[in-house]
């Protein structure tokens, strides 16, 4: 197996924690609507208790995902991280905000109080958008200059550059990755309503959720709808393989859907099981495994949009500044070594998912209610 | 030509330190406590005795509270790399990056999936399951030392790698050399074992807050006889690892070891300074002033922990700077040692042997470059010298690191004694009377932490100006952002974490004043 296939499977594994973090982010959304779902104090510890039993996880494949892009693509870690330096923070603080919360809440003499902690939830499920904005670049590009031969330059040796003195905040200043974000939200939003319906059993709550389900769903394809059209169709960043310049290509990554058979087949029925997922929860009343369909899903659909984001002689984290500065799985990755080395390490993956599936599936074999609120089992 | 701000470097540096010193206030307590329940729990297991269950849960509490902030100091520390040492993060990626992903992998996890497990699954899941679940959070917390610690040993000390100068970075090329190397695995061990004393000084100081208030009697002396006993262990692992790491410093750090003894001018059979003062007035390492004004000694111990040998040269900081000495023999290497300018100098022909390597790959003049290639490789082992600019930039700051060492190697024999009478009068069922005992336990935990902190501080203020030692200086690591965007975002964190760090101690000193019938 060459260098190439080890680049791709990289870019794969990348894209599958991307796409599972895109899942997982029923979390943040489910923070989003501590408010709106939750009435009463009792209806808001419901809801971030059951979240909070799997808040980690969206924060571990954070971390993991920043983890597994360093050590295979480092040079997008040194471009992006550093340069698009505000964004990052700001995203970075939405979770260090969160990652308190749940465990102080609720503690007598946490010093802020309850209702700032939940807005704390708050702040960081809205923040979640920051992820589509971030990811929105991939397909619109950001500026940047990458020049290696810097380094031999004792006075100013930094290789990657940022061109933009917003660090990038300009990210939110594009249509296109605005809509990307705010279809994250949405998508976010959907996903934790139909997690609630699967995991509270309150009759309130899931009628709200019900409620708010109609009405995210609208949003989610009002704001996705134009992202995925726009971007199939509008100029994409090719790289020749021959070459390795990287030119700009109509319908590029519409192209790379049909030219990747495989992917489009996978995107299609992600977006089928995520249309199933919901509708079904809103035809069937009694049916509450909705997030079962959607989540995997969303998992298939962003796989596949990420996949046709590096594969396919494309460049992943295109540079509008200097297009030949773009980053490509082939000009950013690790090298042989590293990845053959990671790529053992990589044959965990399967038993890890195995034991977060036993855990999960320990901890949720009951449905929350108001009971156990009240009990003396361990709460947030 | 445009140049680095100095301040932008001064400022990312203070950032990490700020972050890393905040992150590691909750650490140690999650590894150490973390053992400590786990064995707790084991007890409850194997007896049935509710006891040990309340027991158990009432420590596990405060762990989770602790847990929470480390996550939330610790998630900055993986992207700063990026956001604050871009150029770092492509320098050394290809090697450092790999142990933050298996750390994310193997570890990370581990950590969040078994401890919702541990807080969420008493009465969800069997007692078999649920001691697993605890056994397994704490083996999570330690492999993700595990995995952090490789990567800042390797840092510390550069090996299994080999530059590429096509793609102008460090390439792995012996993961196992990275994963085994000796500084790793002392590094690793000492940190975990030091961790354990933190979380054992915390079980025994708030045990004997309760017998002071004669309340919780019961689990105060059952909790006090596990961490007593670990925290000896503890201490002894510390004080035996520590003296491994202190003479991986001698042979790969110097320089360090130098600044942690305030050394300037070398010696045969040097003395260890078992106590000492250092002179104010002495501001660099080339002026007159002496560099004690007090100090006891003990002979020949550093010779003797620096290269195993009582009467071998330990070389000071002039010795270090001006060279000329020959090196005590390691690895069959006994040459005599450059001085700073020797280095800097080759470093500045390696700097221009990659410049011109790359000028003569671009004219595709490939004769030219392989001889640029080899003039490269023959002085790369000093690439970062090359961007040095003065060599006083080479000294760290021999005050902080000196009183740093000497207070942690204090407090860590303190320590050792400290366990020892506990665990006896524990066993002899008299600390409960022992006021004195009692309230120097109280005062024993803010000791260890302070203990625990001044480990970090001499490793990483001891090895400045390296990011990677000899090959990258911190300078040379740097994003090309505003010093202004990172001085704001240090004030960031600075307000957040210690607005956190003050909720977190006001949440735990009630959830201890409450004892285990208050829970939450």
């Amino acid at each position: 197996m060459d260098y190439s296939f080890y680049q791709h499977y990289w870019w794969l594994l990348i894209s599958l924690l991307g796409a599972l973090l895109v899942f997982l982010t029923f979390v943040q959304g489910g923070q989003s609507l501590i408010f709106q779902i939750g009435k009463s104090d009792l209806e808001r510890t419901m809801i971030v208790n059951t979240l909070g039993r799997k808040w980690e996880f969206t924060f571990t494949t954070l971390v993991t995902f920043g983890g597994a892009f360093f050590a295979s693509f480092p040079l997008f870690y040194s471009t992006s991280f550093g340069g698009a330096y505000w964004a990052w923070m700001a995203l970075l603080f939405c979770f260090i905000i969160q990652a308190v919360s749940y465990e102080f809440r609720s503690k007598k003499g946490n010093l802020l109080g309850k209702k700032t902690f939940d807005i704390f939830l708050f702040i960081n499920g809205v923040g979640i958008l920051l992820v589509g904005v971030v990811v929105a670049t991939f397909f619109t590009g950001s500026e940047f200059v990458v020049n290696k031969a810097n380094l031999t330059n004792t006075a100013m040796p930094v290789i990657s550059t940022w061109s933009n003195p917003l660090h990038g905040l300009e990210a939110l200043l594009n249509i296109r990755n605005v809509l990307l974000g705010l279809g994250v939200l949405f998508l976010a939003r959907v996903l934790a309503e139909l997690y609630f319906i699967q995991t509270i059993n309150d009759a309130n709550i899931q009628a709200r959720s019900r409620k708010f389900l109609v009405f995210d769903t609208t949003l989610f394809l009002l704001f996705f709808l134009p992202f995925l059209i726009w971007t199939l169709v509008a100029k994409g960043y090719a790289v020749n393989p021959d070459t390795q310049v990287v030119s700009l290509v109509g319908a590029k990554y519409l192209h790379n859907l049909l030219e990747m058979p495989v992917v489009a087949l996978v995107f299609v029925l992600g977006v089928v099981a995520v249309l199933f997922g919901i509708l079904w929860t809103l035809l069937k009343p009694k049916f509450i495994q909705g997030i079962w369909f959607t989540g995997i899903g969303t998992v298939a659909t962003v796989l596949a949009l990420l996949l046709i984001a590096g594969w396919n002689n494309t460049a992943f984290y295109p540079s509008n500044t200097d297009l030949q500065s773009s980053l490509t799985i082939s000009n950013s990755s690790s090298s042989l070594f590293t990845l053959r080395v990671m790529s053992i390490v990589s044959l965990l993956i399967p038993f890890v998912l195995w034991y977060i599936y036993k855990a999960w599936k320990a901890i949720n074999i009951k449905q929350i209610d108001a009971a156990e609120m009240d009990g003396n089992d361990t709460k947030y | 030509m445009e140049t680095l701000d100095p301040s932008l470097v001064d400022w990312s540096r203070a950032q990490f330190a700020l972050t890393a010193i905040y992150h590691w206030l909750f650490v140690p307590l999650t590894l150490g406590l973390g053992v400590i329940i786990s064995v707790m729990e084991t007890y409850y297991y194997k007896t049935g005795d509710e006891e040990w269950k309340r027991i158990t849960k009432f420590w596990m509490k405060l762990f989770g509270i602790n847990f929470a902030i480390g996550i939330a100091t610790g998630i900055i520390l993986e992207f700063e790399f990026g956001t604050n040492w871009s150029n770092y993060s492509w320098f050394v990626g290809d090697i450092f990056g790999a142990p933050l992903a298996i750390e994310g992998i193997m570890a990370f996890f581990m950590e969040s999936t078994f401890i919702a497990v541990m807080f969420f699954g008493w009465n969800k899941v069997s007692k078999k399951f649920h001691l697993a679940a605890t056994w397994l959070t704490v083996i999570g917390a330690t492999l993700s030392a595990l995995w952090i610690l490789v990567a800042n040993a390797w840092m510390q000390f550069p090996d299994g790698m080999h530059f590429n100068p096509d793609t102008v970075r460090n390439e792995m090329a012996d993961f196992w050399a990275v994963l085994f190397s000796p500084v790793a695995m002392y590094k690793f061990f000492h940190t975990v074992t030091s961790s354990w004393i933190v979380g054992s000084a915390f079980v025994v100081a708030i045990s004997a807050w309760f017998l002071l208030k004669k309340r919780e009697m019961q689990l105060a002396k059952r909790s006090i006889r596990i961490a007593a006993a670990f925290g000896l262990l503890g201490t002894l692992l510390t004080a035996f690892t520590g003296d491994g790491s202190a003479f991986q410093v001698a042979q790969k750090q110097p320089m360090k070891l130098a600044a942690m003894e305030g050394l300037y001018q070398g010696q045969n059979r040097a003395g260890l300074v078992a106590f000492g003062i250092l002179n104010p007035s002495k501001k660099s390492y080339d002026d007159a002033e002496a560099p004690f004004l007090f100090r006891v000694k003990i002979p020949g111990l550093l010779s003797l922990m620096s290269n195993r040998s009582l009467n071998s040269f330990v070389p000071g900081v002039n010795d270090l700077i001006d060279g000329g000495y020959q090196k005590a023999p390691y690895k069959g290497d006994s040459t005599i040692a450059l001085s700073a300018d020797q280095k800097m100098e080759r470093g500045k022909v390696a700097v221009l042997a990659l410049k011109d390597y790359k000028l003569a790959r671009t004219a595709r003049n490939d004769s030219l470059a392989k001889v640029n290639q080899a003039k490269l490789e023959e002085n790369f082992p000093w690439f970062g010298y090359g961007y040095i600019t003065d060599k006083k930039e080479l000294v760290p700051n021999v005050p902080l690191t000196f009183y740093t060492f000497h207070l942690m190697v204090m407090i860590g024999m303190f320590l050792i004694l400290f366990f020892i009478v506990a665990m006896y009068m524990n066993k002899k069922n008299i600390l409960h009377s022992q006021k004195w005992m009692l309230w120097l336990s109280l005062l024993t935990l803010p000791m260890a932490y302070i203990s625990s902190e001044c480990g970090w501080i001499v490793a990483e203020v001891g090895r400045q100006p390296w990011v990677i030692q000899d090959i990258m200086p911190v300078n040379m690591a740097v994003s090309q952002i505003s010093a202004g965007s990172v001085m704001t975002t240090f004030i960031l964190f600075a307000v957040l974490f210690t607005v956190l760090l003050i909720s977190e101690l006001s949440i735990m000193i009630k959830q201890i004043r409450k004892g285990p019938e208050g829970l939450n």
